[in-house]
């Protein structure tokens, strides 16, 4: 039984045409999660979300309830939601924003509440236009209902969300880089410390940021209390995650899934998730958390979906991006694309960050292009190790944020499980699989 | 639980006193709309990005003469709002064509054919990737991830997703962007956001004050115990 009896918790609504409208939303529960977290004090809030035990869904996986605990001790001034959503193949929050706005809203609105904050800011990627016209409609609507704005619900609670379009690029993800952003400024992560966003956030203010599918929870743990989120999953990853299929599956998609009961392969496999890789090919690799992520390949694949099992075994859940390549798949070309990506991103503060993508973006064209030199391994490694020295898994940290240290992991990667591939491109101009 | 003692940030006073700037090329309507954007944040710098998107709906990108608008509004210089826009992949300070399409080559599009997508929509438009039509009707851009990845290879216009295309699938699309076909759907490039806020908070200038008196003491307070953290350590 791949699928776990999981109830979902925050796809339940997104089977209906209308799901991102407040009639439907009313008429599934909506805003009562919000009503009972008002007749609530705020610390019994936090201490609900402290028992689910939700990990952030952003991609470092740090506990919502142990953030906000520790920001209840000094008040906080703002709430950011991240919906920047830029890492490749990452498309789960695309999924909450345009087909359940309210869900989004309500969860943040408990969050504001939680950590009593007057100001909220949802950031959502340019990209997503369709996403912006349904949250800034969502939001209107909600302001209409009562459940925004002066005195919500009669509570005395008051607050305002502002929905903020970002405007194309991958580092305003980072968020002390979207706070810079937010601020009308180009997107350059700030150095930390100081500027950790409890600390020192927007406007030099204690800002909590948070993801757009960890808010997406709140609803239903406040609703089912947070023991219920704490009993699905297991250890440390609770409850259930949005996870992003994409690559060579049959059918790609987002799937909500129960942490650690379920495995990669039931993710690639089972007919009512990603149903198999096509053309009745075989598996090649996979990445597990977006393209900062190391891969794995066939022999990891009955890893459990679960943060620590998946950092045990060398890599990371990250982004809940999950991405298939098949064995007609030219690793070559895959990781060279993943750098190019990094070297298009990097912000250009940091020398290693900078200067290292553009290099290896330079040596992985060439050799992509059937133009490698005898040496570019050993060069490309040596690279990879001044970005992030030892090569080591988590990487070594040599710059502001960590999009530089995670450059090299598909290179790494790719190296290390097919070099063969490498030295054919070096040795003969060209790629195995055309 | 009230939060009464730290009302919400709204509806501050902007005006730093001066005359309101003379702007010479957002038009009537289009300012009214940002000083109400501005008016939304804390700070008026915040407002930089959306009213940049605003400034793109007029003309589609980003003049020297409209930048120097915002910068007025904002009460910035023209070249922070270069230097901020310039950053941003969205944010055009070159002419681009009545639709921007953009079509993804990163990992999960890569794997389902987006270079050969891309390759075919170069020869066809007859442009390079970031190169205008001649007629002005498209701007052909290769994209990192779209968060469409489902949909591979992904490709949207105007940031409209337009679901995965075939080459001959993208020929039609192109057609029917020259011919109008799409426009109810997909408007033209720079109308990123057609719902505008519609409600705000109202909150009165008493509770502003003590909200901005709060503001400042629990700042002070914050400088104080780095001060005296500070000195701890220096007499330590
Ligand atoms: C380069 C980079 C890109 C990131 N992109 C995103 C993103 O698109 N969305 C997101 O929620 N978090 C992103 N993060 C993580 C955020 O910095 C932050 O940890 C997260 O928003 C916190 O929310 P959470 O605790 O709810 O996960 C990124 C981090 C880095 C270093
Ligand atoms: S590591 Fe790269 S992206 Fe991050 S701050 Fe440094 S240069 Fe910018
Ligand atoms: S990789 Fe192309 S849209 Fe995500």
């Amino acid at each position: 039984m791949p699928v776990t009896g999981a109830p979902k918790i925050i796809t339940g609504r997104i089977g209906h045409a209308d799901s991102h409208t407040l009639e439907r939303y009313l008429a599934t529960g909506g805003y009562d999660g919000l009503r009972k977290a008002l007749a609530m004090t705020p610390e019994a809030v936090v201490h609900e979300i402290d028992t689910a035990s939700l990990l952030g869904r952003g991609g470092a996986g740090f506990p919502a309830g142990r953030k906000w605990a520790m920001l209840r001790q000094s008040p906080v001034t703002y709430l950011v939601v991240n919906g920047d959503e830029s890492e490749p193949a990452t498309f789960k929050d695309h999924l909450l924003v345009e087909r359940d706005p309210h869900q989004l809203i309500e969860g943040v609105l408990i969050a504001a509440y939680a950590t009593q904050v007057s100001q909220v800011f949802i950031y959502l990627r340019g990209e997503f236009a369709l996403g912006l016209e349904r949250v800034q409609a969502a939001l209107n609507d909600a302001y209409s209902h009562g459940a925004v704005g002066n005195d919500i619900f009669g509570s005395g609670f008051s607050v305002d969300v502002v929905v903020h379009p970002g405007a194309g690029a991958y580092i305003c993800g980072e968020e002390t880089a979207l706070l810079e952003s937010l601020e009308g400024k180009r997107g350059f992560p700030r150095i930390k410390p100081p500027f950790f966003p409890a600390a020192i956030g927007l406007y030099g203010e204690p800002t909590v940021v948070n993801n757009v599918e960890t808010m997406s929870n709140l609803p239903w743990i406040v609703l089912n209390g947070g023991s219920a989120f704490a009993a699905l999953g297991e250890g440390r990853s609770t409850g259930t995650r949005l996870f992003a299929l994409a690559g060579h599956v049959n059918r790609p998609g987002v799937f909500e899934i129960e942490m650690v009961k379920t495995t990669f392969r039931d993710l690639i496999h089972a007919p009512v998730l990603g149903g198999g890789i096509p053309h009745g090919r075989e598996l090649k690799a996979f990445i597990p958390g977006g393209v900062s992520a190391p891969w794995f390949g066939p022999d990891e694949i009955d890893l459990p979906l679960g943060q620590d099992e998946v950092a045990d075994a060398g890599s990371m859940l990250g982004s809940g991006s999950v991405v298939v390549m098949d064995d007609h798949t030219c690793a070559v070309r895959a990781s060279w694309r993943i750098t190019k990506f990094f070297a298009r991103e990097s912000c250009g503060q940091c020398t290693p960050c900078r200067e290292g993508s553009g290099w290896l973006e330079k040596i992985m064209e060439r050799i992509e292009t059937g133009n490698g030199r005898e040496d570019d391994l050993d060069l490309l490694l040596d690279v990879c190790d001044n970005i992030a020295p030892g090569l080591t898994w988590p990487p070594q940290q040599t710059t502001i944020c960590v999009l530089g240290p995670s450059i090299p992991s598909s290179i790494g990667s790719a190296i290390q499980m097919f070099r063969d591939e490498f030295l054919v491109h070096i040795k003969e101009g060209g790629c195995p699989y055309g | 639980m009230s939060n009464a003692a730290h009302p919400t940030p709204v509806d501050r006073p902007r005006s730093k006193g001066g005359p309101a700037p003379a702007l010479t090329h957002l038009g009537g309507a289009t300012a009214t709309r940002a000083r109400e954007l501005i008016a939304l944040y804390p700070e008026p710098r915040s407002a930089l990005i959306p009213l940049c998107h605003l400034a793109q709906e007029q003309e589609g990108w980003l003049s020297p003469e409209i930048m120097a608008d915002i910068a007025a509004l904002l009460d910035l210089t023209p070249a922070e709002v270069l230097g901020t826009a310039s950053f941003y992949d969205m944010l055009h300070t070159e002419p681009v064509g009545s639709h921007l399409v953009s079509v993804c080559t990163n990992i999960a599009c890569l794997l389902n054919g987006a270079m050969e997508l891309l390759e075919h929509a170069e020869s066809t438009l007859g442009v390079n990737a970031g190169g205008t039509t001649a007629d002005g009707a498209v701007t052909l851009e290769e994209a990192e991830c779209l968060a469409g990845c489902d949909g591979a290879p992904c490709v949207q216009v105007n940031h409209r997703y337009v679901g995965a295309q075939t080459a001959e699938s993208f020929d039609q699309l192109i057609a029917d962007l020259r011919s109008g076909a799409r426009a109810a759907e997909i408007p033209t490039h720079g109308t990123l956001n057609r719902v505008a806020r519609t409600t705000g908070l109202q909150a009165d200038r008493d509770q502003i004050a003590n909200e901005r008196a709060a503001m400042a003491e629990a700042q002070a307070q914050r400088a104080a115990a780095a001060k005296d953290t500070a000195a701890n350590k220096a007499g330590a």
